[in-house]
């Protein structure tokens, strides 16, 4: 089964091979384009980026981790996970699914380096120890720092799969025993995308290989290194509980009346404030709930240090120990400014050109929480 | 002269573990079971508020997602006194079983197939003849000539495409591959179903924890409120989703999973004599339908059985001093009291402190601490745990239902009672189960529906929520039967923040290095007498080990006999000729 000389096969060719006709392919592709939101004049470029993209070689490396977000992976609906490693891309090192173990798993790994170099993608689950020399995390007796600035050195891009790889998670938790760091600290010269969320949600990793299988380059990502497609919004923004919030009305417990209401969950520390995530607008599972419609706060999974953030339950007025840049620290600087926490955050995920809004409502939302508090 | 092996990583599996073993005349005569990988959750949580604590023992575990959840408020609930109502008890049996069918299947297929189905062989098979096979076991729908046709199809255009993926350097071609090209079709056509499969049964999870992976759960309940007159909460809707997702879940288990393990174990009989051990099983007992408090109502019986004997079952004590915790070969901080006394986990401590080779490394050096993983023994003993404990822990408890299924398993496999302990045995021991708690999930589920009928609503307790209502210092023991075996979580709780929190997973007794006395556990003790065709492509080490569906990244490496590292093993994915 020799590989050297069968690399360069595109989609369209894989598809064809597979007996589908030409009108299938088209089809294909207009769904991708409706599934990525593009208008049908752009369904001619995806068809054609299907027909002459390679199929990617992508390298996925399991760090200090607790393989969720392979298991987020494979729950992904569209498209399915057997359709993306065995149509989209050539998943050639994976130790949650592949067949070879030991030597034969390194042996892949190695070969798909040297013959893409440059051209491979390279996925990472799992923060890196760099406590005690790197000696907390090792495979195949090397230490995954190592295994990681091997693997980065010919990758055409990275992508920093779930909160471990893309802000430490768990691990890095104070008191962060084991120094675990996330991939951008360690990485620098090479595209990251930081894909957070423990774990992401599966329709939004499977979304971001087929963004670039089918458009052959990056999502555009915000200042924190998120594609924007997944990242822009709070989950408060998009939270179906959203006008309850507006109107002042929280659950105060759980499994009070109002909890059972589908009352806000703010006051019994919901994060969804402090949150940016697709939970609210893609769901999860193939959009079939999300944390807040199931009852429990947002834990703020998808933010940097959101375990430090302070205790779940406690609603979030203050937001101590930001430590990461961007958004966090805006929320902070203005949750300083402000008593009412719920409403300082109102505050700051709104664009300048919305402020009058926002003053509109803080005013409201000051006076409905002075009518509960009372 | 023993050649010694090494196999690092150990693939298909969660985590990251080594295997050391010595082979000697085409057998394993001692091995050597390393986790290379630690976190210190257990230190990270200490000093947080204890209601919180779920969330972040949770993540010690993606794949079995929801047990170290269920652990731990079961602990914070034990240490404070809340029970927790009927509703919930209901909604986690029904998250849990629902659990139990999504890791079993998915354990079967993707992570433990491979190492018996040859994907390559699947392309000489006659889809007709896989067609026949397919509906002479099963009434599921899909076992067409047609159907099987076209996954071969598109298995041979993926293989010709050059690019293997994940299916690259397997075991294709291994002289102890065993199963006929068109049983391989079969196996590799369902392989591709049940990953299909697998992304709807966990919606159960994201209907009453709100996402999977790691659903939310909540000390004193759950709080998924139910509300059948409102859309804010578990109304008639959501109910009728998880039934119909446990039904669906069920039929393939039962028209799927049960009739490929069978027709695949039938070909592999010779691995019911293979990977015994030494034969003591232990569970610590699970689903309860009358509080976790009432032990004797649960679905799962705690117990344990020494040296295969089923005639007599032992009673396990989470609270006494049955079990201890070791660190002698372990990577931490000696017990001031010395490195061969073990602690009750209340007590226990995890300062690491690795002591082992700078990486890059060849081997271990295993006359010293050679893992992240400690060592639990049950009165001094070690125990394996796992679906064929509970099983066997039932069965020799007398319960029927347990001893019905597992019989007429044996039956149809046509192998003595014996086998079961063993690479097959436990194998088949997950099939099994998974048959039994499928059916239990529907009653769970018929349950709550009549709590609910009757007019009974609550879905958490809430009287000891705040803090100030606990006392000064308490400790409590969440235990459960995790789909990989017994886990328990121990917490000391002092002035309301988590004082000391212990794990001891189902992988711990299974994998941990020796005890004190030098006795191996499970992993280590299995292996021992498995033959092994190849020193270079171990397919036999990694069926054992898979039986137990680790939850660690391994490692296997492989040494000659002057313990000299094997190099480069050949790359047998050829198949073009």
């Amino acid at each position: 089964m020799n590989s050297n000389n069968k690399s360069t096969e595109t989609y369209y060719e894989s598809i064809i091979k597979q007996g589908h006709s030409r009108r299938d392919f088209m089809k294909f592709a207009a769904f991708i384009a409706a599934y990525m939101g593009l208008e049908s004049t752009m369904v001619a470029q995806v068809a054609n980026a299907l027909e002459t993209t390679k199929r990617l070689p992508v390298i996925w490396e399991h760090f200090q981790e607790c393989t969720c977000c392979s298991e987020s992976f494979i729950r992904s609906d569209h498209p399915i996970v057997a359709d993306i490693i065995l149509d989209k891309i050539s998943l050639d090192y994976t130790l949650t699914l592949m067949a070879a173990s030991g030597h034969q798993a390194e042996a892949a790994k190695h070969k798909t380096m040297e013959e893409n170099k440059g051209e491979y993608i390279l996925c990472v689950e799992g923060s890196v120890p760099l406590g005690d020399d790197g000696n907390y995390c090792c495979i195949a007796g090397r230490s995954a720092k190592d295994i990681l600035l091997e693997a980065a050195e010919g990758a055409k891009a990275i992508i920093a799969w779930g909160s471990c790889a893309s802000s430490g998670c768990v691990q890095s938790a104070k008191p962060n025993p084991t120094n675990a760091t996330p991939i951008h600290k360690i990485i620098k010269n090479k595209p990251i995308i930081r894909v957070p969320g423990c774990p992401p949600i599966g329709e939004v990793m499977a979304g971001i290989i087929v963004h670039v299988v089918t458009f052959g380059r990056l999502p555009e990502l915000d200042r924190q290194g998120r594609p924007k497609a997944f990242y822009a919004k709070r989950v408060h923004d998009s939270c179906y509980r959203r006008p309850y919030f507006d109107a002042g009305l929280f659950a105060e417990t759980f499994d009070d009346q109002n909890a059972k209401d589908g009352y806000c969950l703010y006051k019994v520390g919901c994060k969804g404030p402090l949150t940016y995530n697709s939970c609210g607008t893609i769901k999860w599972n193939n959009g079939v709930s999300y944390p807040i419609q199931s009852g429990h706060g947002c834990i703020g999974c998808s933010e940097d240090g959101f375990w430090d953030f302070g205790p779940f339950y406690e609603r979030a007025t203050n937001i101590p120990g930001v430590e990461g840049e961007g958004i966090a620290d805006d929320v902070g600087k203005v949750a300083a400014g402000v008593l009412a926490g719920g409403i300082a955050v109102h505050a700051v995920a709104a664009a300048i050109s919305k402020r009058k809004e926002v003053k509109r409502r803080i005013t409201r939302g000051k006076e409905n929480e002075k009518n509960i508090e009372s | 002269m023993a050649e010694r092996i090494v196999v690092d990583p150990i693939t298909r599996i969660e985590g990251h573990l080594r295997i050391e073993a010595e082979i000697k005349d085409g057998k394993i005569v001692d091995a050597f079971s390393s986790s290379t990988m630690v976190r210190g959750i257990e230190e990270i949580v200490k000093g947080r508020d204890p209601r919180d604590v779920w969330a972040f023992v949770q993540r010690t575990c993606g794949v079995c997602t929801t047990v170290h959840a269920l652990a731990s408020v079961r602990a914070v609930e034990d240490a404070i006194g809340i029970q927790i109502p009927p509703n919930a008890e209901m909604v986690r049996n029904i998250m849990e079983g629902v659990l139990y069918m999504h890791d079993h299947v998915v354990h079967f297929y993707h992570l433990h197939a491979l190492d018996w189905v040859d994907v390559v062989s699947a392309l000489n098979a006659d889809p007709a003849e896989t067609s026949k096979i397919a509906q002479s076991i099963s009434n599921w729908p899909k076992s067409s000539p047609g159907y099987f046709s076209d996954v071969k199809n598109r298995i041979a255009k993926f293989v010709e495409s050059g690019q293997l993926g994940i299916f690259a350097n397997g075991y294709w071609g291994h002289s102890q591959m065993k199963l006929p090209a068109e049983i391989n079709l079969l196996a590799v056509a369902h392989y591709l179903e049940a990953l299909e499969w697998q992304k709807e049964i966990v919606k159960v999870h994201t209907i009453f924890g709100g996402k999977n992976p790691h659903p939310n759960y909540l000390v004193g309940g759950m709080a998924c409120a139910i509300n059948t007159e409102n859309p804010g909460g578990i109304n008639a809707e959501r109910l009728a989703m998880v039934g119909k997702l446990i039904k669906e879940g069920k039929e393939f288990v039962d028209q799927v999973y049960i009739p490929d393990l069978l027709a695949i174990a039938s070909f592999y009989k010779d691995w019911g004599a293979i990977g015994k051990g030494f034969g003591n099983y232990m569970s610590y007992g699970d689903f309860p339908t009358n509080g976790y408090a009432d032990m004797s109502n649960f679905k799962f019986l705690q117990g344990v059985i020494l040296n295969r004997d089923l005639s007599k079952v032992h009673d396990v004590d989470h609270r006494g001093d049955q079990i201890e915790e070791f660190i002698n070969n372990s990577w931490y901080d000696n017990y001031p009291e010395g490195q061969d006394k073990g602690r009750h986990p209340w007590e226990g401590e995890t300062n690491i402190k690795y002591s082992g080779p700078k990486p890059p490394y060849e081997h271990l050096n295993v006359e010293e601490k050679y893992s992240f993983i400690k060592t639990p023994r049950w009165k001094g003993l070690p125990m394996e745990v796992g679906p064929l404990s509970r099983l066997l822990v039932g069965y020799g408890r007398g319960n029927k239902e347990i001893q019905e299924a597992v019989n007429a398993a044996l039956a149809h496999l046509d192998v003595p009672v014996d086998a079961l302990f063993s690479t097959l045995g436990r194998t088949a021991a997950r099939g099994i189960e998974t048959q039994l708690v499928a059916n239990w999930t529907l009653e769970f589920y018929d349950t709550l529906l009549n709590n609910i009928k009757n007019g009974d609503e609550r879905m958490a307790s809430t009287e000891n929520w705040e803090p100030e209502t606990w006392p000064a210092e308490c400790k409590g023991v969440g235990f459960m039967e995790a789909p990989r075996g017994a886990l328990a979580h121990w917490i000391k709780i002092k002035d309301r923040k988590t004082d000391n929190y212990q794990l001891i997973v189902p992988s711990t007794w299974n994998a941990s290095p020796r005890d004190p006395k030098g006795q191996r556990s499970a992993y280590e003790s299995t292996l021992i007498d498995t033959p092994v065709a190849d020193p270079e492509l171990p397919l036999e080490i990694i069926r054992t080990i898979h039986s137990f569906d680790p939850c660690i990244a391994c490692a296997v490496h492989l040494y000659d006999e002057h313990g000299n590292h094997i190099s480069q093993v050949q790359n047998i994915s050829s198949c073009d000729n």
